[in-house]
């Protein structure tokens, strides 16, 4: 068999080492320098703001559940805190209610007494003026008796009942 | 968008305005040359095979369709003859099928590639050429071999292939002649890194733009590529070192991957089978190497010229296994590349082959529309598959250089 075209894929010219050197190295320097770093850095730049965003938002996750839990410390403890108040008020009132009935019984405990000291004093002054009235009375009745005995008997009796009756009406 | 299209346009235009000339050749005045050509290329039944290298491989002119070719700069070096420098291809006035009607300092163009005629009796100066023929030879083991010729005068001059560096270990040698060209891969690789240098700087500028807000537009197109390639790629070999080697991981795949891409493209700034030739393949695996060997820490020498923990004698064994091992790793990187991709290259042009074998080399339509038939879901198949493999041996590429990174970085851990 005889080739007429030369099979010269195989055999490495010169020419075309030169060149490809040329051609690639020049690539591979300008191209790696002025595109490839830039655009491997920027995406190494980008990978890395990416990473730092999503740890940040990590992290503000895990202070937001923090706060969460603390929200809620807190506001069980200001239920807890409610309730206090509130039990002690209630019992401030509950003391208050009964220190007022306690002093109220012994002011009017102290009242009545008064009144019936008051009562007791007046009765005895009534009694007294009655006593006296009554005497001074028997006196009248008995110093007008001792003036009509001396008139007749039915007279005497008629007259005292009379008397009787003026005293018993006053 | 307008960006990309401008600063793929104006290199066109400015690389077609400085070197290159669009040219198709009026047949107003016949040429011996037309004849000649067609002597040695019609008498032979249509060769799929030959078809195929034919579109694999590198050239001085890119071949758009039928007679037209994109015609690029030439920069040729002889030892003792010195520098010829060509503005274009078009200097050696192509006629059909991008074969030259001139020889200027003993340089021709044959299909679109440069050959030089290693005669000292052969005039130095610009002179116009009778045609091309092929010689049937021995060589030196006695198998019987094609040797391109020039025709001058009546004479037939052995053509030169240009110089390569196989060592005559895959039948190349050292000529008479070194080019240094601008070939239709040079112009690819060129065209490929003024896209990707471009596209990068735009996406670049984004994220200085664009700081701290999330991407957009082309730039939100190729951040999970560049994501990738850091997360999947650097980052599980390399671990915290990975910045570091970032540029070079990202470089070695946008620029296989872009090369790879541009060849699945099946015609003009495209189809050049770039990442399907040894010589680039080279390159690229000695930068992997390089830069390998070039970061190796003191664990990594030590690992690789006398290995802890083990007894004497297997050191003396595992010494030049390990040291062996240092080639072997790049060397894979080569081949694979290149094999998968040529392979890629030549398989597409099989099945359109299939179009033309059917048609009994354009004779019959009917046979013509059943290659058709059978060709088109086997080129579309084979089309999506290289779309894959353009991704994944960039892909792969890239990974097993971070994974030799990754061992010639590492800290001792035991």
């Amino acid at each position: 068999m005889i080739f007429l075209v030369d099979f010269s894929v195989i055999k490495p010219d010169p020419g075309l080492v030169f060149w490809t050197t040329i051609i690639f190295a020049t690539f591979w320097i300008i191209v790696g320098k002025f595109a490839f770093k830039p655009i491997v850095a920027a995406l190494r730049k980008r990978e890395d703001d990416i990473q730092n965003a999503l740890d940040a938002a990590k992290i503000a996750r895990t202070e937001m559940e923090n706060l969460k839990e603390e929200n809620e410390e807190l506001l069980a403890q200001a239920r807890e805190e409610r309730t206090q108040i509130l039990k002690e008020a209630k019992e401030a009132r509950e003391y208050m209610i009964s220190e007022a009935k306690k002093k109220a019984k012994e002011e009017a405990a102290i009242i009545v007494r008064n009144a019936r000291n008051d009562i007791e004093s007046q009765k005895s002054a009534a009694i007294k003026e009655l006593k006296m009235e009554v005497g001074n009375m028997a006196l009248e009745v008995a110093s007008k008796i001792i003036r009509e005995k001396l008139n007749s008997d039915e007279a005497q009796k008629e007259y005292v009942k009379k008397l009787v009756d003026e005293i018993g009406m006053n | 968008m307008r960006g990309l299209i401008l600063s793929l346009f104006s290199f066109c235009l400015i690389f077609g305005i400085t070197f290159g000339h669009l040219t198709a050749q009026t047949d107003d005045q016949p040429s011996p040359l037309k004849e000649v050509v067609e002597e040695v290329y019609d008498t032979k039944a249509f060769d799929p095979g030959e078809k195929a290298i034919g579109h694999i491989v590198d050239a001085n002119a890119f071949h758009l369709f039928a007679d037209y070719y994109f015609h690029l700069p030439a920069f040729l070096f002889a030892p003792g003859y010195g520098w010829t420098i060509l503005s274009s291809t078009r200097k050696f006035k192509p006629a059909s099928k991008g074969n030259g009607t001139l020889a200027i300092d003993r340089y021709v163009l044959y299909y679109g590639a440069i050959y030089r005629v290693n005669d000292p009796s052969f005039p130095l100066e610009t002179v116009e050429i009778d045609g091309f023929h092929y010689d049937y030879q021995k060589d030196d083991d006695g198998n019987e071999i094609s040797v391109l010729q020039v025709v001058y005068r009546g004479n037939n001059y052995d053509l030169d292939s240009k110089s390569t560096i196989d060592g005559g270990f895959f039948g190349g040698k050292i000529t008479s002649y070194y080019d240094f060209s601008i070939t239709k891969n040079v112009f690819s690789m060129l065209l490929t890194f003024i896209l990707l240098t471009w596209a990068f700087f735009s996406v670049a500028k984004a994220y200085r733009r664009r700081d701290g807000m999330a991407p957009k537009g082309f730039q939100s197109f190729i951040e999970p590529i560049i994501v990738f390639i850091q997360d999947d790629v650097a980052k599980p070999f390399l671990g915290n070192n990975y910045q570091r080697f970032m540029p070079l991981l990202l470089s070695l795949f946008f620029f296989i991957l872009g090369l790879n891409l541009l060849g699945q493209i099946p015609f003009f700034p495209g189809s050049a089978n770039v990442t399907g030739n040894l010589g680039v393949t080279l390159v690229l695996a000695l930068f992997t190497f390089f830069a390998v060997n070039f970061s190796g820490n003191r664990h990594y020498w030590q690992h690789i010229l006398w290995m802890p923990g083990i007894p004497v004698p297997v050191k003396f064994i595992l010494t030049p296994v390990e040291v062996a091992g240092m080639f072997i790793k790049p060397f894979t990187l080569m081949l694979r590349l290149f094999a998968s991709i040529t392979a890629g290259h030549i398989v597409i042009v099989a099945f359109v082959s299939l179009i033309f074998i059917f048609g009994n080399a354009g004779e019959s339509l009917s046979g013509s529309m059943l290659g058709l038939l059978v060709a088109f879901p086997l080129t579309l198949f084979m089309l999506a598959i290289e779309l894959v493999i353009a991704l994944v041996q960039a892909f792969v590429f890239t990974i097993l250089t971070a994974s030799y990174l990754a061992a010639a970085t590492e800290e001792a851990h035991h």
